[in-house]
């Protein structure tokens, strides 16, 4: 018998269990995507103005939607996966082999980057043919770094709401009323420096708006704050919350009574 | 010879209820061992602190020993456990189940074993279907099969039977057997207590979280008189009243320590005159000795 590392079979089994649902997964956030696309552009093209008018309104919303659908769904795949196996009990399957907190930790969040990041290339590449010159990337690697570390963020929000949670419709709630605000206010749809003052301060508070105003950069080499502060906040939060979620993996809280 | 399973002073409490109250017992390597008691004794949350599913308020637990919590993952390898409540994951067939639970363990070529486990499991032929498709004694098996998927040496069922029918439950049996047989060290609890005296060599039992009786079956049977009379009629012979244990109306459980007693009742009933209504004879099982330990107040599970 050949041994291997137990997390990246945990890993296999997650990636497995959103490709076989695939449809819901992948293709129904692609579809939301455009959706938001095809209507906001629409209605907002010609009424908005970002980063004074060097980019156009359609253009400056895909980032902003692309990372907004790699974040939702990194944090719907932990969150569900581990509430399901712990409604449904199969969680016991985890529970019961030599898996460390390490290993668990590293699979739930790996998985979920796996499905935030593929809905986030979908969304790219199907935006692409509303504004094909979006490819062309003054700095990709900055796009990419806040694309992980983004999805990481909130694969570990998952796992933290997943061994919360008791109930689908708890993880329904953390859902609506965290994750929504923090990426509908996070600067998806418009540069912070279109609210009145009050909004901008507060939305300097938002973690999330690090992530896509980063990310924008990525894409425009524009943003409303330097690319290398958003990269050191967001950096920060991803390993405070690595941290804590590690810690309660660790206590066995809620998974082991 | 080696110690399997090692319990010392175990205690657990949930809220209110002291589900174990310092539980002491070993297992040795190789036997087959029967965890019995009513519902709410602390079998389940025992065998949860063995696979690290609990964690004990106090005491300690080892696995061929190696302590179930600083050196968890030895421990892990070295046990199995089938789980009282029929759960799968309705994403994967029986084959990935048992591919996946093989890799959890870190074990990846492992097919030639998962077809073996099929086999004896009567699966073979279900190896592609959905978990979902399958009934329930189906699943029940699957479970006892990912139990096994890393040939641990100790291997705990939790009830594995329930809702299992009885030509399948002779095939599970059998092939627990076998594994007893090749070395491994089982550990069953049951409802049926049939069950556990046909296979277990070694029983303990718990009540309310304390442990009751730990001996071999055969000492726990000769606890209680090897015959037991069951007689309807108006009185016993006066003679034999102290030997009643227990009367309900007209019907009287007599203890004999052997047949040749059967003649000195028979006698003194006649001597006495006393009509017989009925007469039976019961050898005594371990549901007479569970049901005494017990208190007969209590149901058998």
């Amino acid at each position: 018998m050949m041994r291997g590392a137990g997390w990246s079979t945990l890993l296999y089994k997650e990636l497995l269990r959103f490709w076989k649902i695939s449809v819901q997964t992948i293709a129904a956030p692609v579809l939301t995507a455009l959706l938001y696309l095809l209507i906001f552009s629409h209605v907002l093209e010609a009424r908005v103005t970002v980063f004074g008018g060097e980019v156009g309104y359609t253009a400056f919303l895909i980032p902003g939607l692309v990372m907004m659908a790699v974040l939702q769904n990194a944090f719907a795949n932990s969150s569900s996966s581990i509430i399901q196996s712990k409604i449904t009990g199969n969680l016991i399957f985890i529970l019961l082999p030599p898996l460390s907190p390490a290993d668990l930790f590293i699979a739930y969040v790996l998985g979920a980057m796996v499905r935030g990041i593929a809905v986030g290339l979908g969304v790219f590449v199907v935006t692409l043919a509303f504004v094909p010159s979006v490819a062309a990337m003054p700095h990709p690697f900055w796009a990419i770094a806040f694309a992980l570390l983004g999805s990481a963020i909130l694969g570990t929000m998952g796992v933290i709401a997943g061994i919360w949670a008791e109930k689908f419709d708890q993880v329904a709630a953390f859902q609506n009323f965290v994750i929504m605000p923090l990426t509908f206010l996070s600067g998806v749809f418009y540069s912070i420096h279109s609210l009145p003052p009050f909004w901008q301060s507060l939305s300097r508070f938002n973690p999330f708006f690090y992530m896509i105003d980063g990310f924008r950069y990525g894409f425009f080499g524009l943003s409303d704050v330097a690319p290398g502060l958003s990269l050191a906040i967001v950096a920060t939060c991803c390993a405070a919350l690595g941290a804590l979620t590690l810690a309660l993996l660790a206590s066995g809280w809620k998974l082991r009574r | 010879m080696a110690v399997a399973v090692e319990v010392a002073n175990v205690m657990r409490r949930f809220g209110s209820v002291q589900a174990l109250a310092g539980v002491s017992l070993s297992v040795d390597a190789g036997e087959f061992f029967g965890l019995l008691g009513p519902n709410g004794a602390g079998k389940t949350t025992l065998i949860s602190i063995l696979a690290g599913l609990t964690r004990a308020d106090s005491g300690t637990a080892r696995i061929l020993g190696h302590d179930v919590v600083a050196d968890y993952r030895s421990a892990r390898r070295l046990l199995g456990v089938v789980p009282q409540e029929l759960v799968f994951d309705p994403f994967f067939s029986v084959r990935e189940t048992l591919k996946i639970q093989s890799g959890y363990f870190g074990i990846r070529d492992n097919g030639a074993w998962i077809d073996e486990i099929l086999h004896h499991l009567d699966l073979t032929s279900k190896d592609d279907a959905n978990m979902r498709s399958l009934s329930g004694g189906m699943k029940r098996r699957v479970l006892v099969g990912q139990a096994l998927v890393h040939k641990p040496p100790v291997i705990v069922l939790d009830e594995p039977t329930a809702g299992v029918d009885v030509e399948l439950r002779q095939n599970l049996w059998a092939f627990i057997r076998k594994l007893n047989r090749d070395g491994h060290t089982i550990i069953l609890t049951t409802h049926y207590l049939e069950e556990a005296e046909a296979l277990c060599g070694r029983i303990a039992m718990l009540k309310a979280g304390s442990l009751v009786a730990l001996d071999t079956k055969q000492n726990l049977l000769s606890q209680v008189a090897g015959l037991t009379v069951r007689l309807v009629a108006e009185r016993v012979p006066t003679a034999w009243q102290a030997r009643v244990r227990r009367q309900d109306h007209r019907i009287f459980e007599i203890g004999l320590s052997r047949y040749a007693e059967l003649e000195d009742l028979l006698a003194a009933l006649r001597a006495e005159g006393i009509a017989i209504d009925e007469l039976a004879l019961q050898e005594t099982d371990l549901e007479h000795v569970f049901l005494r330990i017990m208190g007969a107040t209590e149901r058998v599970p």
